[in-house]
């Protein structure tokens, strides 16, 4: 059959295109944000190759510009980026298993790119981890690529982008709508929106994510809880019987 | 710039290692060789749903509720992308037209 062995990466590159419109976009935002405060596009490279990481690329800006020390610039990005660690607790039985190619796939974790891979189910004739690999890696490359085009820029962007970084926004929209839709439990969605929603509120847009991943894994930790007992219940019913 | 670029390699780096560390710590804590406990794996069911809601709420950060226009463009952007998403199951779809409605609002109507 003709088409039957499409190719990982004919698979995996129309599920990147969403990431690719929102990382080429605020990737050259960030290139032109460098460039303006007077980074030379070698930084710029720097960053995205090594650091990889939106938010806290953006940040790091400001830590450059105040000239702080690494030990403070180390400490800020564990935190800016903590919520990775929830990203990697998700992933671990998904990439369980994929071998050689688990170092990339675990460098290249974003947030954007976990919520591709983490709702795709690859079908059976495509080879799995390469199907990860490749939404990875191009995801990657635009956001390099999109980072170097703002560096050279700088401020000379001849149309009005604006707004077009809500590609990212309607991303994690979609994703969480599909999730809405397939899945019959909504109990962590809706815990997840409620315990960020009070955490933004009481702690302000600077401080709010490590006290909502704090306040998500109290209550998933008591909804472990319960289960644990209820299945205890269950077998002691089931010997009773 | 007041770095020398010794220094800006230096806090390059300490930003590169503090991310790696916080990508790569889980699969350090629970390796494929060993079982991993139940109560990570009853995390590891849970939190990718709690994690896309928080990622959808982080995005609305830097909303004003107080201020004009009130997040409205935000909030019409969001309900034109989940509704068209929940008419349609076409996720590119959903998300082009739903940047195109943001982009629109913001640049002609707000």
């Amino acid at each position: 059959m003709q088409g039957k062995k499409k190719s990982a990466l004919a698979y995996a590159f129309p599920k990147t295109i969403p990431v690719m419109t929102g990382y080429l976009f605020l990737g050259m935002a960030y290139g032109v944000l460098m460039s303006v405060n007077g980074f030379s596009m070698l930084w710029t490279a720097a960053m995205s190759i090594f650091v990889y990481a939106g938010s806290m690329q953006y940040m790091a800006v400001l830590l450059f510009v105040a000239a702080v020390g690494p030990v403070y610039a180390f400490l800020m990005a564990l935190m800016v980026n903590a919520r990775h660690l929830f990203y990697g607790i998700s992933m671990l039985d998904k990439y369980r298993g994929a071998g050689k190619w688990k170092p990339l796939l675990v460098f290249l974790l974003t947030d954007e790119t976990f919520s591709v891979v983490c709702n795709e189910e690859v079908p059976k004739e495509l080879p799995e981890y390469p199907v990860y690999a490749w939404i990875s890696v191009l995801d990657y490359a635009y956001w390099i690529i999109g980072s170097l085009l703002g560096a050279g820029l700088g401020n000379r962007i001849p149309f009005s982008t604006e707004g077009l970084d809500f590609a990212l926004t309607a991303l994690f929209l979609v994703i969480f709508t599909e999730q809405w839709l397939t899945q019959k439990k909504h109990r962590p969605a809706v815990v997840g929106i409620l315990a960020t929603t009070l955490c933004l509120v009481a702690f302000g847009s600077e401080l709010f994510i490590i006290p909502a991943m704090a306040a998500i894994l109290a209550v998933m930790t008591l909804d472990y809880q319960k289960e644990q007992q209820r299945e205890r219940e269950l077998q002691k019913g089931g010997r009773a019987a | 710039m007041n770095l020398s670029s010794g220094q800006m390699l230096l806090l390059i780096a300490a930003m590169a290692a503090a991310t790696m560390l916080t990508r790569f710590l889980p699969f350090f804590l629970f390796p494929e060789g060993r079982e991993t406990p139940e109560y990570v794996k009853f995390l590891g069911r849970t939190l990718p749903y709690a994690t896309i809601a928080l990622l959808v709420v982080y995005c609305f950060k830097g909303v004003s509720l107080t201020a004009w226009p009130f997040g409205l463009p935000e909030l019409l952007a969001a309900v034109g992308t989940v509704g068209i998403h929940v008419w349609k199951r076409n996720t590119l779809l959903s998300i082009a037209a739903g940047t195109g409605i943001y982009m629109l609002l913001v640049q002609l109507v707000f």
